[in-house]
């Protein structure tokens, strides 16, 4: 192979993996969305939030991010589902703008909070093995880069298996699908609205430790990851489970090959283009089946 | 309406038309950014609170009315009166671009939203890149004596600009007035309530919407203007940011949404709420990166979720007026 072609592969490889990180911040998204029908605006800002807690269990506990995961996920499910449960639950049935409103409002908060607590400047977790590549043949590829991406796909698959086999999980895709059927056969809707928020908040979590690792962590973060996971699920198509998935690693490609032809600044124009191309072409998106 | 409640309209339509003469330049700049937010509100208003259709990328008219004007200034020295005229036609045309892709295509709620913002980032990001322009640089307009009125080139004292924005909101509230009892406001009323049901009744929906949007984005394309004049100073980062659009509705959501006073008391309360609470946060010494900005979420929350309509139909009712 060529210098080039191997400079574009290596390029290729990193956007796949970081688009899995994406794909699964997307996930959360499309999860709330799907289910709930809550257009959360807050979901970058939560991912913030992730990302920023497992910064300070590094540097306050020591505790490997790849450890972090766990209790950070366990505290944003718990958080989501009281979230849904006390604030958002009694604006399901009211206007967009409404609901929006009440979501800017939390992102807001959420934002400036993290301002007040950490500052602005921008922290990181330094990591000796996550600065190591493994070579694959003549291919170079970043350790925590790919580490972060098997468990943001672990947890994508353990989601799609929550889903598809657990009683609960189908409980929540039939909330999804009829609502009022859903009540007629006597479950409590708003609860697994609650805990579909709940779970996607962890999912966003489980991201925002992942995505700790690739990049410095900075409070302004929120509104740009909560744009990418809007045009993630929009290409994907919304509400769509492995659509976001795949849209994920289509923007984190198409992000990765951006910065490499063109200017690194110029690479979420791409991702807009996508989004209005998209939206136009096909409006529920790549892969428009339901949750 | 009641005699006081016009009693008390018109007494303050006196302060707000004798202002220059009272306060102090501190005053006259908050006063500046309250009518500049009324302005915005009432503008898009039009589009979402009359016609329905939620749009998050407003700053993309604003910055594409401020840009077209600025650089006809910059580069060729023709003045603003002018130069309104290429900001008008650029946003009336560049809403009506969006309006079409999108109505043609179908695409309505929470997706035309993402689809109105897409479009504010995309062209955000394009004027960064524009070396033209000044990039992501930014363009500086020529800043001459601030004591000479220069009406034509719009430079001049801060009471001028205070007169030109106090004159556009004016003219917004009774063109937005105008519109809500003609025939297009009760179209676009019937269409925000049940789309389909228009349609029905035989509604052209299509064009109804596409003039709301574009009588929408040609006055924003105003604001536009007048912020690139005012402020001599223009950044792709600021105009065309997603947090210019959010504090373009900001104001007609906590004012009342569709109705014609509460983009101007929504505008009045969040002016009034920002310096208070820059005044609060100074007076406490708690100087903080943020903390203003937290005050601010933490209102707006209790707004949203405790008065759902906004101030102003509670007030009404109070005041016994219609809304």
């Amino acid at each position: 192979m060529s210098l080039d072609l191997l400079n574009l592969a290596n390029v290729i490889i990193s956007g796949v993996l970081t688009g899995l990180v994406y794909g699964l911040m997307a996930l959360g998204l499309s999860v709330i969305f799907g289910v709930a029908r809550v257009v959360n605006f807050a979901h970058g800002e939560m991912m913030t939030i992730a990302m920023y807690l497992t910064v300070a269990l590094f540097a306050g506990l020591n505790l490997d991010p790849f450890l972090a995961v766990l209790p950070v996920a366990a505290v944003f499910l718990v958080f989501g589902y009281a979230l849904q449960a006390t604030v958002i639950n009694p604006f399901v049935t009211r206007p967009d703008h409404s609901q929006f409103m009440l979501l800017l409002a939390i992102a807001v908060i959420m934002t400036n909070s993290l301002l007040i607590v950490f500052g602005p400047d921008a922290r990181s977790i330094r990591l000796d093995y996550l600065l190591e590549s493994i070579e694959l043949g003549p291919l170079l590829i970043d350790r925590g880069k790919l580490y972060a991406a098997l468990v943001a796909f672990g947890t994508s698959m353990t989601l799609f298996g929550f889903f598809r086999f657990t009683l609960t999980g189908t409980a929540i895709r039939a909330c999804a699908d009829n609502w009022l059927g859903a009540k007629v056969v006597g479950l409590d809707v708003k609860r697994f609205y609650a805990l579909a928020f709940g779970l996607g908040a962890a999912c966003v979590a489980v991201a925002g430790c992942m995505m700790s690792l690739l990049v410095d962590v900075t409070p302004a973060l929120g509104p740009a990851y909560t744009l990418l996971a809007f045009v993630i699920v929009i290409v994907g198509g919304l509400g769509s489970m492995s659509g976001a998935l795949i849209g994920g690693v289509l923007i984190g490609v198409s992000e990765a090959l951006a910065g490499l032809f063109i200017t690194p600044s110029a690479k979420s124009m791409f991702s807009f283009a996508l989004l209005i191309l998209v939206l136009l072409i096909r409006p529920r998106g790549l892969i428009g089946n339901k949750l | 309406m009641n005699r006081r409640v016009i009693f008390v309209f018109a007494a303050l339509g006196g302060v707000l038309l004798c202002l220059p003469s009272i306060a102090n330049n501190y005053v006259l700049s908050v006063a500046t950014l309250f009518l500049f937010f009324a302005y915005t509100g009432q503008a898009w208003n039009i589009m979402t609170g009359f016609a329905g259709q939620l749009s998050l990328g407003h700053s993309l008219y604003l910055g594409i009315g401020g840009y077209a004007s600025a650089a006809l200034y910059f580069h060729f020295g023709i003045g603003p009166w002018a130069g309104l005229w290429l900001s008008i036609v650029l946003c009336g045309l560049v809403g009506s671009v969006v309006g079409a892709l999108a109505f043609r295509y179908g695409i309505s709620g929470v997706y035309f939203t993402l689809l109105t913002i897409a479009f504010a980032e995309f062209t955000r990001i394009g004027f960064d890149h524009w070396d033209w322009l000044g990039g992501s640089g930014g363009l500086f307009l020529k800043v001459t004596r601030r004591d000479q009125i220069d009406l034509l080139n719009l430079r001049g004292t801060p009471a001028m600009f205070y007169y030109v924005i106090l004159a556009l909101a004016a003219t917004a509230l009774a063109l937005s007035a105008w519109l809500l009892r003609s025939r297009a406001g009760y179209y676009w009323q019937a269409i925000r309530e049940n789309e389909e049901a228009a349609q029905a009744l035989g509604i052209n929906t299509f064009r109804w919407k596409m003039l709301a949007v574009v009588t929408s984005a040609a006055m924003t394309s105003l604001a536009g203007v007048f912020s690139a004049f005012y402020y001599n100073n223009l950044f792709p980062e600021q105009i065309f940011s997603i947090n210019r659009s959010i504090e373009t509705i900001l104001g007609p959501i906590i004012g009342g949404i569709g109705t014609l006073i509460g983009p101007i008391l929504g505008a009045a309360l969040l002016t009034l709420l920002a310096d208070g609470v820059t005044e609060l946060v100074a007076a406490l010494g708690w100087e903080v990166a943020g903390v203003k900005q937290l005050i601010y979420g933490v209102i707006l929350f209790a707004v949203v979720t405790l008065l759902p309509h906004g101030v102003w139909p509670v007030l009404a009712r109070k005041l016994k007026v219609s809304r």
